[in-house]
């Protein structure tokens, strides 16, 4: 039997390999580029299994109940670059780790992967950015990772080439570089006031900060819910993602679920840790939310419109990603624990639901045509595929008995103690209404409006068996999900818990041992204008 | 000093957002180049602008401090990979859609029909 310090330890060493592994891969399949499609597969995939195994071991052992840090190079945290797991961690790398097998087994089932050179280093790389970026407790970090990731999404999303996604790649690298300026903006002016950027310190010194720089550091904190709510596609700043997720190939569009996620997530770990109500002053609590969730409201609205006025299927299914952004946003902009609660339970189904509805409407487009408003002869295998949008259409409309349906009870009653629970609840409802018609409107229009002239099957699917099964997936988790709801949400609870622990997660990345090794080192002297602690 | 490097990065913003705000592809990467000048100048300034000062720690000394010259050089890398990559898009984007206007529409009447018109630069 292994002893519970060595399972500890093991865990401790595996947080390293989320990061490592995918990189390694992609080194490698770009060195055998010229090695065949085949060999490439085999290095991808069991690069993608290794890694869920990997992700599913550590959350099994439980080494995010408290934050694991991972100190690079063994340096102490405010010096060195520190990788911190926990349990949200823990649950983003699992997401991305499922979609990336998803994505993975659909690419491969229906050859996306041979319309260009390097899909999988790309895919590697994507992999790569998203765990770093879910992994490190460092700022500046978090930007390379971010750049890690958007650079391989460039290529991702340009992968097999066409003017239509061109035009729309242009447009998601030109708002993103203009992001990725902001963040630099963001970073430099909080290192400026702060003279640090590890997130736990970063903390620390916004508690000790004097008076006269609340005005500097809110600024930043603004400027990062900027670049953020880019990475999410929040209301003003959405606008590059219909097209972009619409034009793009299944696979990466289903991969792509995740990366709006990402903003998500980096707003609940930078806003959540550095202006938690436990450890920051007064003036500078709680300085977003309410722009969270009036934001999230919009974005809910401008999505509801988007899906009722799509055209055709992927765009369509690009606006429900971009309300359940909306809905998260509310969840975390409310802020409660309950709400948060709901939110992670919702976030879960959506990354799901929304990755497996790509790769749906991919097949949709595969046999029958993009366009809902056209007529077409019947698809083949058109029971199978309007089952799973029947489900789908019910899963992501908010319906019971999928998880839609509970993630949004719960969130609509954490609201009740909103003073702005009454725009909330009419939104939300009247949204899932409205999605519900128009998710209707189209799957009669996509599988009854058939005219029943024989005609060529318009690209039969190379291996249909393994695609189906990609499709299915998603689904089958989110009915896991429904079924297992009780120790999920107990689990989600206690991880709700932990991201307005600040002052644990402090501790445990600035002082993980009672005698903390560089504890005597001075901060820099143009820095030093902090009260003596 | 102080007040010409901010006046510096100042210009250099303003120029930069004006030029991302065009509708040709050219002048929005010129414009993204120019915001990542200013953006890389704005963190050499975190580390506070000293003369005379040593950039290796010694003792007692006063130094200057490293690490935003770490995060500069990180900067400058990847904002040279993206105007890179964003070049490459814009060729292939103007050679795809036959114009190299951002929304990938038709070229404007000919400025030769219009001789008193300006060309958008």
């Amino acid at each position: 039997m292994l002893s519970p310090e060595f399972t500890q330890n093991m865990a401790l060493q595996l947080l390293a390999l989320p990061v490592f592994l995918p990189i390694l891969s992609a080194i490698t399949l770009i060195a055998l580029h010229r090695a065949g499609i085949q060999i490439q597969r085999i290095i991808s995939g069991a690069s993608v299994s290794i890694l869920l195994i990997c992700v599913v071991y550590l959350l099994a052992s439980g080494a995010g109940d408290t934050a694991e840090v991972y100190p690079m190079g063994d340096w102490p945290a405010p010096f060195g670059i520190v990788w911190v797991y926990d349990r949200l961690s823990g649950l983003m790398l699992l997401l991305t780790a499922l979609l990336g097998g998803v994505s993975f087994l659909y690419a491969i089932a229906t050859d996306e992967d041979k319309k260009g050179a390097h899909f999988h280093a790309l895919f590697q790389a994507q992999l790569f950015g998203l765990n770093g970026a879910f992994l490190t407790g460092d700022v500046f970090n978090l930007f390379v990772f971010f750049e890690v990731l958007l650079l391989a999404s460039y290529g991702l999303m340009l992968h097999g080439g066409g003017a239509a996604r061109s035009r729309a790649g242009l447009h998601y690298i030109v708002i993103n570089l203009i992001g990725s300026t902001i963040f630099l903006f963001a970073v430099g002016a909080l290192y400026g006031v702060l003279g640090t950027l590890n997130l736990a310190d970063l903390a620390v010194k916004i508690s000790q900060a004097p008076a006269s720089t609340y005005g500097l550091i809110a600024a930043a904190s603004f400027l990062l819910f900027v670049v953020f709510a880019i990475k999410a596609a929040a209301f003003p700043l959405y606008l590059w993602l219909p097209g972009t997720y619409a034009e793009t190939s299944a696979p990466v569009a289903a991969l792509f679920a995740i990366m709006t996620k990402v903003g998500l997530y980096a707003m609940l770990r930078v806003h959540g840790t550095l202006f938690n109500e436990l450890t920051a002053p007064m003036a500078l609590i709680n300085l977003i939310d309410p722009w969270m969730l009036l934001l999230g409201l919009l974005t809910l609205i401008m999505a509801t419109f988007g899906v009722l006025a799509a055209i055709n299927v992927r765009r369509q299914v690009a606006y429900l990603v971009l309300a359940s952004v909306g809905t998260l946003m509310i969840a975390l902009g409310i802020n409660t624990q309950a709400a948060l609660t709901g939110g992670l339970y919702y976030w879960i189904h959506t990354t799901l639901m929304t990755a497996g509805f790509f790769l749906l409407a991919g097949q949709i487009v595969r046999t029958r045509g993009d366009q809902i408003g056209e007529t077409h002869p019947p698809m083949p295998q058109a029971i199978l595929a309007g089952s799973l949008f029947l489900a789908y259409a019910i899963g992501l409309a908010g319906l019971p008995p999928l998880t839609g349906f509970f993630g949004k009870t719960m969130i609509l009653f954490a609201a009740l103690a909103n003073p702005l629970w009454v725009p909330i609840y009419a939104t939300v409802l009247i949204s899932s209404v409205l999605m519900v018609v128009a998710l209707a409107r189209s799957g009669s229009a996509l599988f009854y409006r058939v005219e029943h002239a024989p005609a060529a099957v318009k690209s039969a699917p190379i291996n249909t068996r393994l695609s189906w099964a990609a499709v299915s997936i998603p689904l089958g988790l989110v009915v896991l999900m429904v079924i297992a709801s009780k120790p999920i949400t107990h689990w989600l609870t206690q991880t709700s818990i932990q991201i307005h622990d600040t002052p644990r997660y402090i501790q445990r990345v600035l002082h993980p041992t009672p005698t903390a090794p560089g504890a005597g080192f001075a901060p820099h002297p143009l820095h030093d204008t902090k009260v003596a602690h | 000093m102080a007040i010409l490097f901010a006046l510096l990065i100042g210009v250099l913003t303003t120029t930069g957002v004006y030029l991302s705000l065009r509708a040709q592809t050219f002048p929005v990467v010129m414009g993204l180049t120019l915001l990542s000048y200013a953006v890389n100048l704005f963190l050499f300034g975190t580390g506070r602008l000293a003369s005379n000062a040593a950039a290796v720690i010694e003792p007692h000394a006063t130094y200057a401090d490293p690490l935003p010259q770490a995060l500069v050089l990180t900067a400058i890398v990847i904002a040279f990979a993206m105007t890179a990559f964003v070049i490459v898009l814009a060729l292939k984007t103007r050679a795809e859609l036959g114009s190299d206007h951002v929304d990938g529409r038709a070229d404007e009447p000919a400025p030769a029909t219009e001789p008193h018109k300006k060309t958008p630069c």
